[in-house]
């Protein structure tokens, strides 16, 4: 048992005073973004980017660690109480814990959720703690090729499988591998794309473009469609549950973090479809089936922990290969850079102090989320309250404080302003921010294994093909590309009249669509 | 979509169907900005000399050349998806009220304010323009208790100077405030 003793040396290093009320920061300030309205948790962490520059390595990413797991938290209860989800992954949380909270039971949604949220974060982190070290020994194997296979699957898998619409992901993704071009090239010293400007030269810091892209962005676009009128917020005690609720949730949890964990941990894979699949589980196996639709509890048990499950997956693929699969992850990978580690599958062997803290990190920030928020409900409720001015000023100031401080130049803040409108023009065109992001941070290193790979056979074609590993990445990309098409060829089998206008742009396996078609179909029966 | 009603439970609004009718046309727009962009990456990748070397088979023209005819080609693709119906979502949240039309007074406003934070910072130095960006932007979004969003301005940008040079060892510019701070 290897892992546990590591893993027991990395809670050595985490249980300091000075870690430990970084990681009770952290959890409370995501928590804080996480309940905050038009701030989520990726916003969060490359808001607070800056502090990798003050801050040693390990307490940033305790720090981050926290903020990741507390900011999972506070969706649900903005979700819950609000019934405007800020995260597509709280979606279907929204669903029966909004009907809950208002029939009166917000109490016990609440708990159900903070609960499960520990059930399903605690055991996917031992997860972790024993699929990433596999992993990390397989991946360690693997050459240029191959890693350039898994990186083209990252990529069509953010573009293709992750929104609603495939033609959409893929030009965010474009936009994002050519911001990634930007600079100067890393083996000839060639300028590209920086137009003789100097600035430019070194290269766009990521920093900039996420900074720009989540915060800028969804500033401007919320304060383009400011709701005048403030959403109500239903009133909440200190959350319990009484015996039945137990007895109707822990089923729920369990199958929620089995679904969720593996979604995460594929490079693929996301929270929305298995908090979906989740609630449509418990809609099938629920012995109060009247109940879905009105507030069930298990439909909030189930999804919440699926949620969270998933998003202590995403650990996995961003620790033993380096590949984000999450907004979040992207931006934790960043702050790898930052202090010039370089992620990947050699990650572990080089840096295994650092790994074995985080994950411990995560295990401790975990049980401050249970022990604060139990009781601090009432007051995260209070948060929903801010006044909107303020607050959104408040992400414009840390923005432009964000981005200024990475290089010190008035620069970076006009290109923070124009990646901030090119952001609101995603959201006003439904294109997704996840492969724009996805793109800058992995394009430069996707050219890089490109040109290792065929430097190995001297430009020939052959050096791209690799081993099995890159055989299966290829197969899955092509299956994924070709879907649409497969498809319809089997929809006009299967003679289902409604599903041949189902065109490229839309594909037909997102989980808000599929949901809606689900509800079309069985709502009237049950 | 609208954010009145549960975002994934209406069933009507949900899913956008292709229905041979152009809806938004001003997706032809960014359809039109990707294919732009993607003249520029090609046309900057051709300036650029053709070295390659034993090392370096592949060189810096190729890949901008791909991601240049990619751009080129779903900007094609996502023209024809906007000419068949195909609508992008826009995207909802909490503070969202997509009923209404965008207010682009509040937009250019916040725009004008960011900008001015960037002209200012090294002249002024950050604890000035801070604040005023913060008071310009609550006052953009309809803020008009003026005296105390300025005075939370000030507040948080002396906060963060003080926080990030002693916390952090990062100094952000102080401008004529130089030696008072």
């Amino acid at each position: 048992m290897d892992n546990v003793s590591a893993l027991l040396g990395g809670f050595a290093d985490v249980i300091t005073p000075m870690n430990l009320l970084i990681a009770l920061l952290g959890v409370i300030v995501g928590t804080a973004v996480g309940v905050l309205p038009g701030i989520g948790p990726a916003m969060t962490v490359a808001l607070l980017l800056p502090i990798t520059y003050g801050l040693p390595v390990e307490q940033s990413l305790i720090l981050f660690g926290g903020i990741f797991y507390g900011g999972m938290y506070g969706g649900s209860t903005t979700s819950i109480l609000l019934n405007t989800p800020g995260e597509s992954s709280s979606v279907v949380t929204a669903l029966e814990g909004n009907k809950m909270a208002k029939s009166g039971r917000a109490a016990q949604a609440l708990a159900t959720s903070a609960i499960g949220s520990f059930v399903a974060g605690t055991i996917a982190t031992a997860a972790i703690v024993f699929v990433m070290p596999q992993i990390v020994d397989f991946a360690i194997t693997l050459g240029s090729p191959e890693f350039l296979a898994i990186i083209l699957v990252a990529f069509v898998g953010t573009a293709a499988i992750l929104g609603s619409s495939r033609v959409r992901g893929f030009a965010a993704l474009l936009m994002g591998l050519a911001l990634g071009l930007v600079g100067t090239d890393f083996v000839t010293g060639q300028q590209r794309l920086t137009f003789g400007s100097p600035f430019l030269a070194d290269n766009i810091d990521v920093v900039v473009v996420a900074v720009g892209i989540f915060a800028v962005g969804e500033a401007l676009w919320v304060a383009a469609h400011l709701r005048r009128k403030a959403a109500t917020v239903i009133p909440v005690g200190r959350p319990w549950m009484s015996k039945e609720d137990w007895r109707r949730s822990w089923k729920p949890w369990l199958r929620g973090t089995a679904l969720g964990f593996p979604f995460g941990a594929i490079p693929a894979g996301g929270a929305e479809i298995p908090t979906f699949l989740s609630y449509l589980a418990e809609r099938k196996l629920t012995k109060h089936p009247e109940e879905f639709g009105k507030g069930a509890i298990e439909g909030v048990a189930g999804p919440e922990a699926a949620n969270n499950a998933s998003a202590a997956g995403t650990m996995v693929p961003l620790l033993a290969l380096g590949l984000p699969t999450n907004a979040t992850a992207a931006i934790i990978l960043l702050a790898f850079m930052s202090y010039g580690i370089e992620p990947g599958p050699l990650l572990l062997t080089k840096e295994p102090d650092l790994v074995w803290m985080l994950i411990a990190s995560l295990f401790i920030g975990n049980f401050f989320l249970l022990v604060l928020n139990l009781p601090l409900a009432p007051t995260w409720a209070k948060l929903l309250r801010i006044p909107r001015p303020y607050l959104y000023a408040g992400i414009l100031f840390f923005a432009s404080m964000g981005a200024y401080a990475v290089q010190g130049q008035p620069f970076d803040l006009y290109l923070l302003l124009l990646l901030g409108f090119l952001g609101f023009a995603m959201r006003r065109f439904g294109l997704p921010v996840l492969p724009l992001i996805v793109g800058t941070i992995l394009g430069p290193l996707f050219e890089r294994h490109l040109r290792r790979s065929l430097q190995t056979t001297g430009g020939d074609i052959s050096g791209l093909v690799g081993g099995p590993v890159a055989w299966v990445c290829y197969a899955f990309i092509a299956v994924v590309l070709l879907w649409p098409l497969v498809a319809r060829v089997l929809g006009r089998r299967g003679d289902r009249g409604d599903d041949h206008h189902d065109g490229d742009g839309h594909s037909p396996s997102t989980p808000g669509a599929t949901l809606a078609q689900y509800t079309a179909a069985e709502g009237p029966a049950s | 979509m609208s954010t009145e009603a549960t975002p994934a439970g209406a069933p009507s609004s949900t899913t956008p169907r292709a229905t041979g009718r152009v809806r938004d046309r001003a997706q032809f727009g960014m359809c039109a900005a990707l294919a732009l962009a993607g003249v520029v990456v090609i046309a900057d990748a051709s300036r650029i000399g053709h070295v390659t070397t034993s090392n370096d088979p592949v060189g810096p023209r190729a890949m901008p050349f791909v991601v240049g005819v990619l751009l080129i080609v779903v900007a094609v693709l996502y023209a024809l998806d906007v000419a068949r119906g195909g609508v992008g979502e826009a995207e909802a949240g909490e503070d969202v009220e997509l009923a209404q039309p965008s207010d682009w007074r509040t937009v250019g406003l916040l725009a004008a304010a960011f900008a001015l934070n960037a002209v200012l910072i090294e002249p002024l130095g950050w604890v000035i323009s801070g604040a005023l960006l913060f008071f310009l932007s609550a006052f953009a979004l309809g803020n008009r208790h003026h005296v105390r969003g300025l005075a939370i301005g000030i507040v948080m940008s002396l906060a963060t100077f003080y926080a990030f040079a002693i916390g952090l060892g990062v100094n952000l510019p102080a401008g004529i405030l130089q030696g008072i701070l």
